[in-house]
């Protein structure tokens, strides 16, 4: 039996772990946090498995990586939501929506009384949408817990240690790579998590605007996800400006949002490479899986899958990259 | 093109906000040839040393840099985001703004002649964000500043020259002070005919890292912005109500 480590218990590290059990590897997974938690940056993820409306900037490979992931999300027991993703914008940024639907496929516009069809709670506040059907969301903290105890169940090892590369390693550790990998940076994140009784919505909803989207995550008990600021920093400062930045872009989407319980606003920094694509690389025996920027969770089905052939087969899978 | 006593080659700036990556921040410089970056040090990247990655991949353009005080809404923040740019990129240059107005992004003219001052006798060379009100431009020059950057119109709205007659004034009335159109430019078409209009150099960002491809486009304004500067140098044609034929009529044999 093949023995594999694994480092850092992140969602790319959790995946990877996945992919080598299926493979029947004896699997060891370290990392210095006995459990999932605030400390990783999949933690403060959106959970969006949107690949259609992550093609308006990232290239041309998230978005077909990305169309696995929803599938492999449920092959594991995690609920996806497959509602689709609702684009709005507001009065003055109405040609964005056109551009939008420029760049990215698979989308059907709406005017106000489809719109209101699929969300109701939105009749009346938006003249047109563009609505994606192949769109899915998932709670990523859920996600996280429920692929650790199932590997669990399956006989992977947790360590809570750093852990080291020994043997066939896999280091999915994140910005915390960076001892190894002088190319990663962090992006910083900032998200918000608002509860409200008084709206309901079942569609993840995109609200367009100048600088960065406003992304709304409906979650289960009348939770909502707010993100993400998207800021060339590695601190995990939850800033004023753009906590009043998301709260008053949910704020225009529906005035709800004003009467909302605030219950959480978090921040931290997402591992990138300078083209903000994933890379698979090989140093010795250890294989990093890195990189995974803002899609964590829709990407990192599909690269523990190339990792993982990378490491069993020998093969040279796409993102290789050669040091 | 001699600004501060430094030679630049290229009259287009482009800034560094809002690319898709890095790697195509890095593209989009390459293919225009674009002299100057301009980097903003607090809303961009993060205060301090947590923006150092992305900094590093800045200078490794090897073009010169331009720090700026872009969401400065205040001289003392403008003031202390430039003495930090000078630590971080050591460099004396700063483009300053100082935001008047939160929703135009409207330059406060008060607070950047206040801020122009300070910062000279700090001994930093500032090229300040103005509006092409030639009053403001005197003041500015008055303080100390031998480069303004009036914009063609609000950052970010892609419009173009909105003040045709304001920018032609501001040309005429300082004629050997570097101007550079700063801010509003959507189209390499409207870069052009800043540079006709005498213009020294274009910078802009929005236009070319929101566009689809921004590397294509950073080329498209690099080639709009030499032919406007050629136009400009062989001195246009002056616009006339009546046709003139480029052939003489006199002579022509009569159908009639």
């Amino acid at each position: 039996m093949t023995i594999a480590r694994v480092l850092g218990a992140g969602v790319a590290g959790l995946c990877v772990a996945s992919e080598l059990a299926g493979r029947g590897c004896d699997v060891t997974v370290f990392d210095p946090a006995p459990r999932p938690g605030p400390h990783g940056c999949s933690w403060w993820a959106g959970g969006m498995l949107a690949p259609f409306c992550e093609g308006e900037t990232a290239e041309e490979p998230v978005v077909r990586l990305g169309q696995d992931a929803a599938g492999w999300w449920e092959r594991q027991g995690v609920a996806v939501t497959r509602q689709g993703t609702l684009v709005l914008t507001l009065g003055r940024d109405r040609h964005e929506l056109d551009r939008f639907g420029r760049r990215v496929a698979g989308h059907q516009l709406l005017d106000d009384e489809t719109l209101a069809a699929l969300e109701p709670d939105l009749d009346g506040r938006f003249d047109r949408a563009l609505h994606i059907p192949g769109e899915a969301h998932l709670d990523p903290r859920a996600a996280l817990v429920h692929l650790r105890s199932r590997l669990e169940s399956a006989g992977v090892a947790f360590v809570a240690e750093k852990g080291r590369p020994e043997g066939l390693t896999f280091d999915c550790r994140g910005l915390a790579a960076r001892d190894r990998l002088p190319d990663l940076r962090g992006v910083k994140g900032e998200m918000a998590v608002l509860r409200s009784s008084d709206l309901r919505l079942t569609h993840t909803i995109r609200l367009l605007r100048p600088r960065y989207p406003l992304y709304v995550v409906p979650r289960a008990d009348g939770l909502f996800m707010l993100g993400a600021t998207q800021i060339e920093s590695c601190d995990r400062k939850r800033s004023v400006r753009s906590v009043l930045e998301l709260l008053s872009a949910a704020y225009a989407l529906h005035p709800a949002f004003g009467e909302a319980e605030l219950v959480e606003i978090g921040a931290d920094a997402r591992p990138a490479f300078p083209d903000n694509l994933p890379r698979l690389s090989r140093q010795g025996d250890t294989i990093h899986v890195n990189g995974l920027f803002r899609h964590g969770f829709l990407l990192a089905p599909a690269l523990a899958r190339m990792a993982v052939e990378a490491g069993l087969d020998r093969t040279r899978p796409e993102f290789w990259h050669e040091d | 093109m001699q600004l501060y006593g430094t030679h630049i080659d290229s009259r287009l700036m482009l800034g560094t906000a809002q690319y898709p990556s890095p790697t195509v921040l890095a593209e989009a410089f390459r293919r225009s040839g674009a002299g100057i970056a301009t980097v903003s040090v607090r809303r961009e990247a993060g205060g301090e040393r947590a923006g150092a990655a992305f900094w590093d991949l800045v200078r490794r353009l090897d073009v010169t840099l331009l720090p700026n005080t872009a969401g400065c809404h205040s001289v003392r923040e403008a003031v202390t985001t430039a003495q930090m740019a000078r630590e971080l990129f050591d460099t004396s240059w700063i483009k300053l703004e100082v935001i008047g107005h939160a929703d135009t992004l409207q330059p406060d003219p008060f607070g950047l002649v206040e801020a122009a001052r300070i910062l000279t006798e700090d001994g930093f060379k500032v090229f300040p964000y103005t509006t092409e009100d030639v009053v403001l431009a005197d003041r500015l020059i008055d303080v100390g500043c031998e480069v303004l950057m009036p914009w063609g119109a609000p950052i970010g709205t892609g419009l173009g020259l909105t003040n045709i007659y304001g920018l032609r004034t501001l040309r005429a009335q300082f004629p050997k002070v570097p101007l550079v159109v700063d801010a509003g430019l959507g189209l390499p078409s409207q870069a052009a005919m800043a540079m006709e209009m005498g213009f020294d150099a274009v910078l802009l960002n929005t236009a070319v890292a929101k566009a689809g491809d921004p590397a294509a486009m950073a080329q498209a304004f690099a080639r709009a912005v030499e032919a406007g500067r050629l136009a400009h140098q062989a001195d246009p044609m002056a616009p006339r109500d009546m046709a003139a034929p480029s052939t003489p009529v006199i002579g022509r044999a009569l159908l009639s």
